[in-house]
């Protein structure tokens, strides 16, 4: 044997790249499967270009007026969310559930914190789901229990979701929840204390993840979301597509923000500074 | 064998007890399930009908309500419209759970005499009702 170790790594190792990267060892394994892929990425980008030349008809966004935002406006939205759809209070963070809720600059937006900002610093901000163009959570989803419908809302299917929390690993909002314990247990704690359900509004049940996703029920019924109608001066609802609508109006006029742009989820939730 | 007496004795209890229950109950059949149709809102109706003829929803309901929830959380679309060409609100708890609001004498009497459990009360819940 007149091979050293130096030289019995460079065969396996070029040997390993020309098994992997012929399509002869991929047409062994899974025939045809190849071919359907590349096929498959190709009219996707096909199908991409299309819809960017002709553009979605609606894309829906939230602006959060970041001016107009107290702390009792933030308590009075975050309550009326958390009642409509009836998420506990468990009162503990672990165990937490929460839609839309109250934090402060420096944590919503890290990379743009300034200790001078004294305006912005101690502002109250709301967080909730970025319902982004490219949701990474959708993404990840095993069973699409997850997924972004045409109008732009990322949706939750809990009757799919298997609570294997992927997107929450996923999403770098934080804007998902997970059911734990059964949030039946805290609700009827809470009913005892003279809590109202909303009774058009299912429960959730243990082992699903949850987040706004906001209020598709009620654009069902042409309502709008529950907290614009908590605080239709600080919330602002409609729809990005098309240029005359409210939302459109403010963003030519405010100054905006969004979180975390650089990792290209393209969100649309906005505040106003 | 030894003690031959002794284990026959032994085997006729045995077999008396594991017997006992299927003997008790021959020729009792459990009485077949009347879910009701008792609530003020189906009395106050025209006809006494449902989305779609009775016969159908009792023999369909599971797929049919599948697919009202596919239809209405995936596709958004909360519109069913029915043979007669009647458009309907998509929603279980508030257009099901409306006219049978008597989920106790109406959907758990068949459950239960099938003994099947449908997911669907882990979230959904009858409105009606003060209790979750």
């Amino acid at each position: 044997m007149s091979m050293d170790r130096r030289k019995f790594l460079k065969v396996a190792g070029l040997s390993t790249l020309v098994g992997l990267g012929s399509s002869g060892a991929f047409e062994l394994l899974k025939p045809g499967r190849v071919d359907a892929e590349m096929e498959h990425g190709h009219h996707h980008g096909e199908h991409h270009e299309k819809a960017e030349e002709t553009g979605p008809k609606t894309r829906l966004a939230m602006l959060i007026d970041i001016k107009a935002l107290t702390r009792e406006k933030a308590e009075k939205i975050v309550h009326t969310c958390h009642h409509l759809h009836n998420v506990p209070n468990w009162g503990d963070p672990k165990n937490e559930i929460k839609w839309i809720w109250e934090d402060e600059f420096e944590h919503a937006f890290p990379d743009s914190y300034n200790e001078y900002d004294e305006i912005l610093e101690h502002s109250p901000f709301l967080l909730m789901c970025n319902h982004c163009d490219e949701p990474p959570c959708a993404r990840v989803c095993p069973v699409e229990a997850t997924f972004r419908r045409p109008d732009g809302i990322v949706a939750q299917d809990y009757h799919r979701c298997i609570g294997c929390r992927f997107c929450m690993a996923a999403c770098p909002y934080g804007s998902r929840s997970f059911n734990w314990l059964d949030p039946r247990v805290m609700l009827k704690k809470e009913m005892a204390k003279g809590r109202k359900l909303n009774k058009r509004f299912p429960t959730r049940m243990r082992g699903v993840v949850e987040k706004c996703n906001f209020c598709v029920e009620r654009l069902a019924e042409g309502k709008k979301p529950g907290c614009v109608e908590a605080c239709p001066d600080v919330m602002h609802f409609g729809n990005l597509a098309d240029e005359n609508s409210n939302v459109r109006k403010i963003l030519r006029e405010r100054v905006s923000l969004r979180r975390k742009l650089e990792l290209g989820t393209k969100p649309s939730v906005f505040y106003l500074i | 064998m030894y003690d031959s007496g002794k284990v026959i004795i032994g085997l006729l209890i045995f077999a008396g007890i594991f017997l006992f229950p299927f003997i008790y109950d021959h020729g009792s059949p459990a009485p077949k399930p009347k879910p009701s149709l008792d609530t003020p809102a189906i009395k106050a109706l025209p006809e006494k009908k449902c989305v779609e003829d009775t016969q159908f929803m009792i023999t369909t309901h599971m797929q049919f309500l599948n697919d009202w929830r596919d239809q209405a959380l995936r596709d958004g679309n909360r519109w069913y419209v029915n043979k007669e060409g009647k458009k309907i609100w998509i929603s279980l708890q508030n257009t099901c759970m409306k006219c049978h609001s008597n989920k106790k004498d109406f959907c758990d009497k068949c459950h239960n005499y099938a003994a099947v459990q449908p997911y669907c009360w882990d979230c959904h819940y009858d409105p009606n009702g003060s209790k979750l």
